[in-house]
């Protein structure tokens, strides 16, 4: 393991993810249970518990490069598990919105598939399974994602082949939303 | 005060099954819906994992179209949908955040919004497992099932307190009993399916899966019963990608529960959508109709 220079210790960092996810960080005393219950540690490169010190820490740099942001699964198990009633499971969010707005994406196939989703719904008002997979395929040019599965979804109809409107201007009411929330967080600096 | 029905999209892709079996049970058991005209998309994970308040928007303009037609409640068969929609209503208590959303709205949302429920919860608390059994015409004799909540029917735990246990509800196995099922206690009921990861992170959702999958066939148990269009769909679908991951192969029928008490109620199994499933229900069925025959003859 790296030896941890505290040197680097980001003060503001630590205080920044503590006011955005309304989590006391100082309250974790590393029991290691949200490591311990977690289903996606296994793909990580940072355990949680790992992760709640480094924000302790301040080890920004560390925090919003680990791979672990993108591989978590919000299943929340960690938050249901630690004994101090932290949100750890909103700790990871709130480092995946702030790793986002840096342009620090670790692992970038996941962050392309979420955005494919979310182009559908700023298209048609709600997701599209078919789009969201052609769209996927452009963005990571993995064109043979899920080829095997073809035979089994097709025929068992698991794709509607049309996409799915909203039939009375939601479409447009949900692009309208997604273009206020893209002009704002240009305006402040983030990444949408 | 009417129940307004929230569908949400793979109603009407991935798991129109589900779909078509939720609305015959809920026919049956002679509970009733007003559709949500014009609903979007709740934005699911890739939404909550990009902003909170972008999350928020999506959700809350289904939910004040539901609070201006008069809604007490809002019901929906998609434990996504539900997770997303409870927490929007929740986050919105706060006027700062609740500013910040409306901001992103055409106009600012109602003070009151509905509160949604599963649609497994309400015909839990509405109908209770002995209401459900009067209606029981043809029951699941035989079947030995287990449950599969995934992680959203029960959590995150402060916004589902409502529903029970987080890590051990019951409601589907009191639902399921009241049908003639043997229900046996799965111990990895709440664990992760790996969820949307299936598609950008193959191998992390196949081995989730592939443990889920290899726990419930050790139990001896006829089939999987299922809550969640996502997990249904992972277990199901990607089945096979799951017993390569374990070095194992699976064949466990994975139904919902909407199909299994549509099936205890004697409706038509085509009404059910039991033809959409991949692994096939033929020997579940088989086992089924036999020991219907067999009571019968009793």
């Amino acid at each position: 393991m790296d030896a941890i220079n505290l040197s680097h210790k980001d003060a503001a960092f630590t205080r920044a993810v503590a006011t955005r996810s309304g989590q006391s960080v100082t309250a974790c005393y590393q029991c290691g249970n949200c490591t311990a219950g977690c289903p996606a540690g296994f793909t990580y490169d940072m355990p949680v518990s790992q992760i709640m010190r480094g924000v302790q820490l301040g080890l920004k740099d560390q925090v919003l490069n680990a791979k672990s942001l993108w591989m978590c699964l919000s299943c929340s198990t960690c938050t249901l598990r630690c004994p101090n009633d932290i949100d750890v499971a909103g700790i990871m969010e709130t480092l995946r919105h702030m790793a986002r707005e840096q342009g620090q994406v670790s692992v970038p196939k996941v962050n392309k598939f979420w955005m494919s989703f979310l182009d559908t719904v700023r298209i048609f008002g709600r997701s599209y399974e078919i789009g969201v997979m052609a769209l996927y395929m452009m963005r990571s040019l993995r064109v043979f994602t899920d080829v095997d599965l073809a035979p089994d979804a097709l025929s068992k109809q698991k794709l509607g082949l049309m996409p799915h409107v909203t039939p009375n201007g939601g479409a447009e009411a949900v692009g309208r939303i997604m273009q206020r929330f893209k002009e704002r967080a240009d305006r402040e600096g983030g990444a949408a | 005060m009417s129940i307004v029905y929230y569908p949400g999209c793979s109603a009407a892709g991935t798991s129109s099954d589900y779909e078509k079996s939720t609305q015959a049970v809920c026919d049956a058991l002679g509970m009733s819906f007003t559709p949500l005209p014009d609903w979007n998309c709740c934005g699911s994970t890739p939404a909550h994992a990009t902003s909170t308040e972008l999350s928020a928007a999506l959700s809350v303009r289904n939910l004040d179209i539901a609070a201006k037609m008069g809604a007490e409640k809002v019901a929906t068969p998609c434990p996504s949908c539900l997770s997303n929609l409870r927490l929007a209503k929740k986050r919105m208590e706060k006027p700062e955040f609740r500013a910040r959303v409306d901001e992103l709205l055409d106009e600012a949302s109602s003070a009151e919004l509905p509160q949604t429920y599963s649609v497994m919860q309400l015909i839990y608390e509405k109908y209770g497992s002995e209401f459900v059994a009067h209606r029981v015409q043809r029951p699941l004799k035989g079947l030995k099932v287990a449950c599969y909540y995934g992680c959203l029917m029960s959590r995150p735990a402060d916004i589902m307190a409502d529903f029970g246990h987080p890590e051990n509800p019951q409601v589907m196995e009191s639902l399921l009993r009241a049908c003639g099922a043997e229900v046996v206690e799965f111990p990895l009921k709440t664990e992760c399916c790996g969820a949307s990861h299936g598609i950008p992170e193959r191998q992390l959702t196949a081995n989730l899966s592939g443990k889920i999958l290899e726990t419930a066939q050790n139990m001896g148990i006829d089939a999987l019963v299922a809550a969640c269009p996502l997990c249904q769909m992972n277990l199901d679908l990607r089945q096979k990608q799951a017993g390569k991951a374990m070095g194992k192969e699976f064949a466990l029928p994975v139904f919902y529960y909407t199909q299994m008490m549509g099936m205890a109620f004697g409706i038509k199994l085509s009404a059910l959508g039991l033809n959409k499933l991949v692994v096939s229900p033929e020997p579940v069925l088989k086992k089924w109709q036999a020991a219907l025959k067999e009571g019968v003859c009793e």
